[in-house]
């Protein structure tokens, strides 16, 4: 495992197809997003979801029958996790009021085992979606000016670019394969945010300090170099955080099935971005030696180094 | 070279033996308890516990330990059915005056728990236990207000025949006059006595009319006052559920957050929490018939048409004896002659005199107790949501008089002993001032919470070894110093949980999960660099040495905007997304020392100041 040797793949050279490569997953996803949209959960949708366990196997149909007898018609009732678990969903009803669920319950009869209701009220899930919606706009802002400060403003755009990239497609691939999207799967799209961003803040500080080291000026070649020298290290992390998300997405139980999952597609993403959408959009933006020179302040404190 | 001075080594060891310490209150587990705490401001003190201790010896409980702290008395029992009879006969040894209620008790030593150490807080959904969002009516509470201030303004003005009329137009009170004068002399009146409302059309002099609406601070405090109150009532109706550390606390201006950690009976929960009943007491009209006022839809002057539950008529005289909020007591029992449900109710003084005045003059009359309850929903109509009102009134009883009586009697006409309970519950612990709606509802089973617990631990701990190898293979020495700094990351979260007692809940325990995969990434980053450095640097201190510096700054880089993205999700989150911003912020930070300065302290140890030939990593 002793490899001194830095690579030197050319990921510059390569940044045609991987645009390409980008374009079409963006576009999938937006046209997916566009035409059917998010699976959303209750959380956002209001509703209530009712999770039940059995003592043995159930079938799906008898629950449903018993269900219809009180014109709950319209619930959806699949199994969750093995055939002795079910959950049942319904949509806000015409008359959406906490007692639905004490209906169901009581429908049910006594030998099942409550594992969980739950029950958003339709002003909820909305304040929910709209929290969620503004939450993902600050963290945006947030980084974009913590990037601003630190870097440069190119770097920023970059990387936000890179964000909004993962975000897209990590969203469009739920979209695609109609995957619940809940409270918790907004939450691992906010993890997704600040994961991505700090493979691409890790690329940046190097390219900054390449850019201050060497005598070269061509940009392309200080990228491509940053990026070949800081690739084991973005490997190794990406190796790692898939290592505990597998664990959790195989063991952590059904609940946080999805959120796990979320955030499996964000790290592969946000990886493969942090490579070459970030990168490659610092070139485009065209930055140059000259704008990496740091200002007295900043000298200061690069000069203050060991 | 590559030293830490003595004082920074000794100061690491503080830092790492106070966070094992407080760490260590989680690995006990918990015991089965009973918890009983005080139902008002009395102070629990030894006379309880010794009574406890003879109630429980007396029905022969036998119980793990005993003990009084932070105003509460704590039972250990070994098992369920200990722990479930010893609640029931406490419930009934000590009365009213008590909560009584199941808990689990992490059984912490002692000297762990008098230097301060605490086990986690276990969220809802690994405990198990009822999460609801109430909503409080406002409108209906301004409408309310609206109510007493048309009331007080036509007693007000009435003594001196000021106004022609005065009505009711939605949130405000419109007022006709006779003459501009009268006009003005009543507008004098309202403005020096009745402070809480305004004049809008103050300009218009030529208007007979004028419009009052309650003013802005005034609305401010009666919806600020009905909410504290609803939170009063709340917190008296989960005490008389009996819940071991409930949570009811004011969210917003208008909302309620009520935890129920360990409550099972979700049903009764809710309809407990949500109800808005009071009774009155009124008399029957004797005189007049129900299905003539039915007929021809006049009811005669002073009287009122109500129903029973199954339908039935009757004519009810508008006056009120006696209403709920003269009740101080109620306990629902069986009535031994006839053997239906029953609710035994107490009166208060002002109700008692009431009620014997009543019951002397109109003996042998018949006298009818109507259950009223205000319901509100939130409703979707065509994609809007709008709120639906309704109040129901049922007779429940309609009895003779058979003797004059003042401050206790009972009440029968209950379809069940368990509305007879819930109905003796709720005149006790008081009404609501208005109208609440359960907006959100979160219930998670105990299964459940054991399951999530269960498998929170095994991922994280599948997880946390998956690391561990892959760091060992790849990195060797360092390897194992970069594991040792991560095995001392989890201590640390776990002891700043402990210390703030955070509540730990399955999202939380993802975030532990996902910081155990990107901590690692500092010391990677590092390591890497090392590498680097040991490629130009032949003098291999100094490699390490700078290898730790230039690694430095682009840690702080990477994970100061991680923190930014967990702070956004902490501050915005609701519930699961809280509980997984706190732990992934609180690993970020600890992940920081760990991975940087304990990870190099090691290294000092390992290699600091002496020559090396080769390092393995």
């Amino acid at each position: 495992m002793k490899s001194l040797n830095i690579p030197e793949i050319d990921f510059i050279g390569k940044k045609t197809y991987a645009l390409i490569f980008s374009a079409i997953l963006v576009t999938v996803s937006i046209l997916s997003l566009a035409t059917q949209g998010l699976k959303f959960g209750i959380d956002f949708t209001g509703g209530t979801l009712i999770e039940v366990g059995y003592q043995k196997p159930v079938d799906l149909d008898e629950v449903r029958d018993i269900l219809s007898k009180e014109k709950f018609n319209g619930a959806n009732v699949q199994y969750f996790g093995s055939t002795n678990e079910i959950l049942i969903r319904l949509e806000p009803q015409g008359v959406s009021s906490a007692k639905i669920s004490s209906n169901i319950i009581r429908l049910l009869g006594d030998d099942v085992d409550i594992r969980r209701v739950e029950f958003v009220g339709p002003k909820v899930g909305e304040e929910l979606t709209n929290d969620g919606g503004l939450a993902m706009l600050y963290a945006l802002i947030g980084i974009l000016i913590y990037v601003a400060i630190r870097f440069e403003y190119r770097f920023a755009l970059g990387s936000i670019s890179a964000l909004i990239h993962d975000v897209i497609i990590t969203l469009g691939i739920f979209s695609l394969l109609q995957l619940e999207f809940d409270l918790t799967v907004l939450a691992a799209i906010l993890a997704v945010i600040g994961y991505s961003l700090n493979d691409t803040i890790v690329v940046f500080d190097r390219i900054r300090e390449n850019f201050l080291a060497t005598r070269h000026t061509d940009p392309k070649r200080i990228i491509n170099g940053a990026l070949n020298q800081t690739l084991s290290r973005t490997i190794m992390t990406s190796v790692t955080t898939l290592l505990v998300l597998l664990a959790l997405f195989l063991l952590g139980g059904e609940i946080i099935n999805s959120f796990s999952l979320a955030l499996l597609i964000g790290v592969v993403i946000g990886t493969y971005s942090s490579i070459y959408v970030a990168s490659s959009m610092i070139i485009a933006l065209g930055i140059t030696k000259e704008d990496m020179l740091p200002s007295e302040k900043e000298k200061k404190e690069i000069d203050s180094r060991p | 070279m590559n030293q830490y001075p003595g004082w920074k080594n000794a100061l690491i060891a503080f830092f790492l033996l106070i966070s094992t310490l407080y760490a260590l209150p989680n690995i006990f587990g918990s015991d089965l308890a009973v918890q009983v705490s005080s139902a008002g401001d009395n102070a629990i003190g030894q006379s309880d516990l010794n009574r406890i201790e003879n109630i429980l010896k007396g029905d022969g409980i036998s119980y793990k330990s005993i003990g009084l702290s932070n105003r509460r008395i704590l039972a250990r029992f070994d098992d369920n059915s200990a722990q479930l009879s010893a609640k029931k006969s406490l419930k009934e040894g000590l009365g009213r005056k008590y909560v009584v209620a199941l808990n689990l008790a992490p059984s912490v030593p002692a000297w762990l728990s008098d230097l301060g150490g605490k086990a986690m807080s276990l969220g809802l959904d690994l405990r198990g236990g009822v999460h609801f969002l109430l909503e409080v009516d406002m409108k209906a509470v301004l409408s309310m207000s609206i109510d007493k201030y048309y009331n007080e303004l036509r007693t007000l003005l009435r003594a001196d025949r000021l106004y022609k009329g005065i009505k009711k137009d939605n949130d405000l009170i419109v007022i006709s006059f006779k003459s501009s004068e009268l006009k003005d002399k009543a507008i004098s009146i309202i403005s020096s006595e009745a402070r809480d409302l305004v004049i809008l059309d103050i300009e218009d002099e030529d208007e007979l009319t004028a419009t009052l609406a309650i003013s802005d601070s005034a609305q401010k405090e009666v919806t600020k006052g009905a909410l504290k109150q609803n939170i009063t009532t709340l917190r008296n109706r989960v005490n008389e559920l009996g819940v071991a550390e409930p949570i009811i606390q004011q969210q917003g201006t208008n909302r309620i957050v009520v935890q129920l950690p360990g409550v099972q009976d979700t049903a009764r929960a809710k309809e407990i929490l949500g109800a808005v009943a009071t009774l009155e007491f009124r008399l029957v009209d004797e005189k007049n018939d129900p299905q003539t006022a039915i007929q021809s839809g006049k009811t005669p002057i002073g009287s009122k048409l109500y129903y029973f539950k199954d339908g039935r008529p009757l004519l009810l005289k508008t006056r009120v004896i006696t209403t709920g909020e003269n009740i101080t007591g109620a306990a629902s029992g069986i009535d031994q002659e006839n053997n239906i449900p029953m609710v035994n109710i107490t009166l208060d003084s002002p109700g008692g005199r009431a009620m014997l005045e009543t019951t002397k003059k109109y003996l042998h009359h018949r006298m009818a107790v109507v259950f009223i309850e205000n319901k509100v929903e939130t409703v979707s109509v065509n994609g809007n949501t709008v709120k639906k009102r309704s109040t129901t009134k049922d007779i429940i009883n309609a009895a003779t008089i058979q003797g004059t009586f003042s401050n206790r009697f009972q009440i029968t006409g209950i379809d069940s002993s368990r509305e007879a309970r819930n109905l003796a519950l709720l005149l006790r612990a008081g009404s609501l001032s208005a109208p609440i709606e359960i907006i959100e509802e979160r219930t998670i089973g105990p299964s459940l919470g054991a399951d999530n617990i269960e498998k929170g631990v095994l991922s994280v701990i599948a997880g946390f070894i998956l690391v561990l190898i892959f760091m060992a293979v790849r990195y060797r020495v360092f390897g194992m110093v970069a594991n040792v700094a991560l095995t001392l990351n989890l201590v640390m979260i776990v002891a700043v949980l402990s210390i703030i007692q955070a509540t730990l809940t399955l999202p939380g325990i993802a975030g532990i999960v996902l910081t155990v995969g990107m901590a690692v990434d500092a010391n990677v980053l590092i390591f890497e660099r090392l590498k680097e450095e040991l490629r130009s640097n032949t003098n291999i201190q100094k490699a390490i040495s700078s290898g730790y510096d230039k690694a430095l700054l682009t840690i702080a880089d990477a994970n100061i905007t991680t923190l930014i993205a967990s702070l956004v999700l902490f501050s915005f989150g609701t519930g699961p997304i809280k509980g997984f911003a706190i732990t992934l912020s609180i690993g970020i930070v600890t992940s920081m020392f760990t991975a940087i300065v304990v990870s190099r302290g090691i290294i000092n140890i390992i290699y600091g100041n002496r020559k090396i030939e080769e390092l393995s990593i």
